[in-house]
């Protein structure tokens, strides 16, 4: 068993931490992580994504060509990475920052305007988190409460009212219906 | 055991500090950095001595001056870095005193780039300072394993007085895996019989030199790093193996590149197709035994870098022409998918070998084409 996700914005959107939620709930369940970042230039403002491969044994190659699932969270991720997302895996996009529907039929494919979700519960940076959640609750990689404690985790040291904003996106993300 | 998650550059760093580093000397350079950024604070913390020094020239020789002490002392730095540590590293080789160096390879040649690469092999495995020296040269592939080979170098670099070199790249050091620390050893309270340590009167001075003007002198010394590296030959080798039991070929990759071919592996596996995976951990001493014997019972190794196939040579060298030997790689900071290696293995695995010509002209030939393709 293994899955891999790559999940792709610009820089500042929240992919890394968004991959180190999911690196941390798959570490609770005892699983081998590996949480590859793109570093380079593209850090500062650019294009940034990272892949979060899970597996019950040793991990190989940090990233891979067609994840199991990928979370596009703007309009030049969807173009570049529609296409790569493996068949029968999970694509997630974000709709208030995309102008185009998925095209790809064999694949499962989550759209909710994720942006919008956020801004609504006041704040645009939980828009990695709900995203996030629609993720998990489609795929069922994890149950919601070990994403919950995973969130908890990685905000270890933050504010009590942050981490609980950041519960209430990621359940609105598994309550979304698209 | 507790697991945590680790970043690759900062395990590096703590596994250090673990293994009872006391004075660390370093310049910044992407992707290392943040080793030498958690150091500057986690030392002082602990009283030991963390230093940035002016420039990576600096950096080694402080190495070399607190090696020469007695202190267990280490650098870490990338590519362009270890380029210029270079003549330091052959001062400490003729010195014979011990050193731990991290290089994190990045995109090569010149200024390159910060993405993962293996072009450092020849540079550091056979060796880039001059002189007949041979360092250590450790790849591991995984966080876990970099911490381990880490903790251990240091014994290892004293034992034989000699340098310690961990080769890991930029995927390594950008990392987060899971890990398990080793425990807290203490720092060592005695200095070495050999420092050049405070006589306080109770001894000889030692004196600890790498010129030796007169030729015979010097190879004297020159027969004595043989002689250690003899021994390290013959004690040091490590290499980990995956599906090799009932292989009929096998993959040969170091560090990522090693991780990669794990990938194709598996699902060359789940193919049916016999392949296995020997992934050299001691790039030097390089396991030549291990591969000679690879040579006579398999059809052929499949050699798999992110270089130009500089670890193709030593393969080429220790398997001695008794099998065919073919050759993938990416240069430049390109990190192969495990798709490439998968695609290889079933054409070797369908088409068979070739022993005419060389493994790296076709190899050549292949890339243009690739490299057009994916443009």
């Amino acid at each position: 068993m293994q899955n891999e996700t790559l999940i792709a914005g610009f820089g500042g959107q929240g992919v890394l931490f968004a991959g180190k939620v999911l690196a941390h709930a798959a570490l609770e369940l005892g699983l081998e992580v590996t949480w590859f970042p793109s570093y380079g230039p593209e850090m500062r403002g650019g294009t940034a994504n990272c892949t979060v491969i899970f597996s019950d044994e040793e991990i190989g190659s940090p990233q891979v060509l067609n994840p199991t699932s990928i979370i596009v969270m703007n309009q030049p991720s969807l173009d570049k990475y529609e296409t790569m997302v493996r068949k029968d895996g999970y694509l997630v996009v974000d709709t208030s920052m995309t102008n185009r529907e998925v095209e790809r039929k064999d694949i499962h494919t989550v759209c909710l305007p994720a942006t919008q979700i956020a801004e609504e519960l006041g704040d645009k940076r939980l828009t990695n988190i709900v995203l996030l959640g629609a993720l998990i609750h489609a795929s069922n990689y994890f149950g919601q409460a070990e994403l919950e404690n995973a969130l908890k985790k990685s905000l270890e040291g933050k504010n009590t009212e942050l981490v609980a904003m950041n519960i209430i996106a990621l359940q609105r993300g598994f309550e979304y219906n698209n | 055991m507790t697991r945590e998650l680790w970043k690759g550059n900062e395990a590096i760093a703590e596994a250090a500090v673990r293994a009872g580093l006391q004075a660390y000397f370093g310049y910044p350079i992407t992707p290392q950095t943040e080793a030498l950024e958690y150091l500057s604070w986690r030392l002082p913390e602990l009283g030991r001595a963390f230093l940035q020094a002016e420039s990576e020239l600096g950096a080694i020789n402080m190495v070399y001056g607190a090696a020469c002490a007695g202190a267990r002392t280490m650098t870490t730095t990338s590519s362009p870095g270890t380029s210029l540590m270079m003549e330091g590293l052959s001062y400490i080789a003729g010195t014979e005193v011990p050193m731990v160096l991290v290089d994190v390879v990045r995109g090569g040649p010149g200024l390159g780039n910060i993405a993962p690469a293996q072009g450092d092999y020849n540079q550091i495995v056979h060796g880039g300072g001059h002189g007949d020296y041979h360092p250590i040269v450790l790849a591991p592939a995984s966080i876990q394993e970099t911490i381990d080979t880490i903790y251990g170098v240091f014994d290892i670099a004293d034992k034989y007085r000699t340098i310690g070199i961990i080769m890991v790249d930029g995927s390594i050091g950008q990392m987060m895996e899971p890990v398990t620390l080793p425990p807290m050893k203490e720092v060592r309270k005695n200095w070495p019989a050999w420092a050049a340590s405070a006589t306080e009167g109770k001894r000889e001075r030692n004196v600890l030199t790498s010129i030796y003007l007169d030729p015979k002198q010097e190879e004297i010394t020159n027969l004595r790093l043989m002689k250690t590296w003899q021994q390290i030959e013959k004690n040091e080798v490590r290499y980990k193996e995956y599906f090799m039991d009932d292989a009929k070929f096998a993959v040969v990759g170091f560090g990522s590149a090693g991780r990669v071919a794990l990938s194709a592996v598996r699902a060359a596996r789940a193919e049916g197709i016999p392949v296995g995976l020997f992934r050299p951990i001691s790039l030097s001493p390089f396991p030549k035994e291990q591969i000679f014997e690879l040579s006579q019972k398999l059809q052929g190794l499949f050699v798999v870098e992110m270089n130009s196939g500089m670890m193709l040579d030593d393969v080429m060298l220790a398997s001695q022409g008794r099998i065919p030997v073919e050759f993938y790689g990416r240069m430049g900071g390109v990190m192969p998918f495990p798709d490439e290696i998968l695609r290889e293995i079933r054409l070797l695995h369908a088409n068979g070998w070739k022993s005419e010509g060389h493994p790296r002209e076709r190899w050549l030939a292949k890339l243009e084409t690739i490299i057009k393709e994916e443009q």
